[in-house]
């Protein structure tokens, strides 16, 4: 008789207390039997969440590289495109651009607490500069238009989804693809370089201002300090890590959006989805493209 | 004498969902130039037979023959002509919320043009032929310039009727054209259905629970049963139909070979 006991699911406790009832109840095999059962099950588990993510990792390359292929391909929705690059670099310069304004003022005012013990403010301007245009300026504005953008592209993707209206555009002679999801991923890939670019700038002068105006030093000096230590290759990374930032958070939204199904609740899930994805997908593609660009 | 070819030939059409067989082997033959509806409870695969004509869902087994062509072998590009000769009204309209009603009307005869399959027009030339359609569907031309959002539910039909019939194609599908109106409008959307299929002489499949509504549209009634239609005859048979099947659902009567699964 093959006894089966599947300890996964329960708390650290009820293992215990499991255990101690099968050394009082029974052999000791009896109950070691069951541990190795449970632990198989809980390999497998994992197992099959691994083999799960590598699907949907590979379905997420497919959609993308099918949405990729067409942007060679005619018809082309060029105002389908200009709608998305209105509402990405657009409608998101004002969140991206106080976001970017108080994070310099922040990074300005955390470094001078610091480096003023060590008599080192004059590295300040550099600090900020280095920070905005490597990292904040990228990563923040990714995430506020991960938040903005992508939840709004899922959103109305998936409801057109769950309308029939993505069917219908089938039935008039219209790809999909071509006229929902290209158009988007183009705009994303084009409009979030220059939100980083306005970031960058917007950055820059709140460390500047805080720096100035709380913190009295001379603004011919920060000034000078800034331009010393500004670097064309920091910005231009700091730009191609917005474009695939770009690309990134237009697919989880259209992705997540296209596959949403069961009404409301579906699209809700959808949204949510292409939001965690997105921002998930941008702090993991952040530090491996750091670390080809800038680890010596 | 060799018998005409059917405008659509479908033959052992067989689609599951995991273990749910929703088609079982329909067959179906509609002639060109007539109206067929399909009749069958809820959940009995009515749209998913008509999604697999318009090859919006892959079927398991089985041919679709339109002009006899199997549709199911086509790759997406070659199903191509054949969708732009498709007209298509969906349950709840599906209007795009992002463009105007008049935008709406001539989706497909700008995509056609952008295709190839029909003659490029200017938006204002667009505009003047959306004020034409919605004229044949009985509503204002200035209609066209309102959102759909700002429509009532019969207007949306209305206004996906004129999609339908915009590019004048040769086969029209209706998935429940009246659910959702009240009888006056279901039967003026009936109504206007019927005389958009017989001026244009297309070929038409709906789909309906709604009695009425199939002896208004349909040439012929044919009845989806456990994935198959176990019947099809005149209009005029409906009620007398002499399939217990099709005589309990035609009287919605509780007791009879249908069992409604009440969730106890």
């Amino acid at each position: 008789m093959r006894f089966r006991f599947d300890v996964g699911g329960l708390p650290r406790y009820g293992r215990d207390r499991l255990g101690r009832a099968c050394r009082v109840a029974g052999p000791l095999s009896l109950c070691a039997g069951g541990m190795v059962n449970g632990i198989l099950d809980f390999v497998a588990g994992l197992g099959r969440a691994v083999l799960d993510m590598v699907r949907m990792a590979g379905k997420v390359a497919l959609f993308g590289a099918v949405a990729l292929s067409h942007v060679v391909r005619p018809p082309f929705y060029w105002r389908t495109l200009w709608g998305s690059l209105v509402e990405i670099g657009y409608f998101s310069l004002p969140v991206v651009a106080l976001t970017a304004l108080f994070s310099g003022g922040v990074i300005a005012l955390q470094s001078y607490t610091g480096f003023a013990q060590y008599h080192a403010q004059n590295a300040i301007a550099g600090i900020v500069i280095l920070a905005v245009t490597r990292e904040l300026g990228p990563v923040l504005a990714g995430l506020m238009v991960a938040g903005r953008v992508g939840a709004a592209m899922s959103a109305e993707i998936g409801t057109m989804r769950v309308t029939d209206q993505i069917d219908a555009l089938t039935t008039l002679s219209t790809n999909p693809m071509k006229y929902l999801v290209t158009p988007r991923l183009v705009a994303g890939t084009l409009a979030l370089p220059f939100l980083v670019l306005i970031a960058d700038i917007l950055g820059v002068l709140g460390g500047f201002t805080v720096c100035v105006m709380k913190l009295d030093f001379s603004a011919s000096a920060y000034i000078a300090a800034t331009i010393a230590s500004l670097k064309v290759m920091d910005v231009t990374v700091g730009l191609v890590k917005a474009a695939i930032f770009g690309f990134l958070i237009t697919l989880m939204g259209c992705y997540h959006g296209y596959h949403s199904r069961g009404g409301a609740e579906g699209v809700g899930a959808a949204t949510t989805a292409a939001v965690v994805a997105a921002s998930i997908l941008l702090l993991t593609f952040d530090y491996l493209l750091t670390d080809v660009f800038f680890s010596q | 004498m060799t018998e005409p070819t059917p405008k659509i030939r479908i033959r052992g059409l067989k689609k599951a969902f995991g273990p749910k067989v929703v088609l079982d082997g329909v067959d179906l033959d509609v002639m060109g130039g007539t109206s067929f509806v399909v009749i069958g409870g809820s959940g009995t695969g009515k749209s998913v037979l008509l999604r697999c004509i318009l090859g919006l869902i892959t079927p398991d087994a089985g041919s679709i023959e339109i002009d006899g062509v199997d549709v199911t072998t086509l790759t997406p590009r070659q199903r191509e002509p054949y969708m732009a000769r498709i007209g298509m009204l969906f349950q709840n309209g599906a209007l795009f919320d992002s463009l105007s009603v008049w935008e709406n009307v001539t989706f497909g005869l700008t995509a056609a043009a952008r295709m190839g399959h029909g003659p490029r027009l200017t938006r204002a030339q667009s505009r003047a032929r959306a004020g034409e359609l919605l004229e044949q569907v009985g509503m204002d031309p200035a209609v066209g310039a309102l959102s759909p959002a700002e429509l009532s539910g019969g207007m949306q039909k209305r206004v996906g009727l004129a999609r339908a019939i915009a590019a004048r194609p040769e086969i029209l599908f209706f998935d429940e054209p009246t659910t959702g109106l009240d009888p006056i409008m279901g039967a003026v959307i009936d109504g206007l259905i019927a005389d958009c299929v017989r001026k244009l002489g297309s070929t038409a499949i709906a789909i309906t629970h709604d009695m009425a509504s199939a002896q208004r549209i349909g040439d012929r009634v044919g009845m989806l049963y456990e994935g198959r239609l176990i019947w099809q005859g005149l209009p005029s048979t409906l009620f007398d139909s002499g399939n217990p099947v099709v005589d309990q659902f035609t009287h919605g009567r509780r007791e009879g070979p249908i069992k409604v699964d009440v969730g106890k």
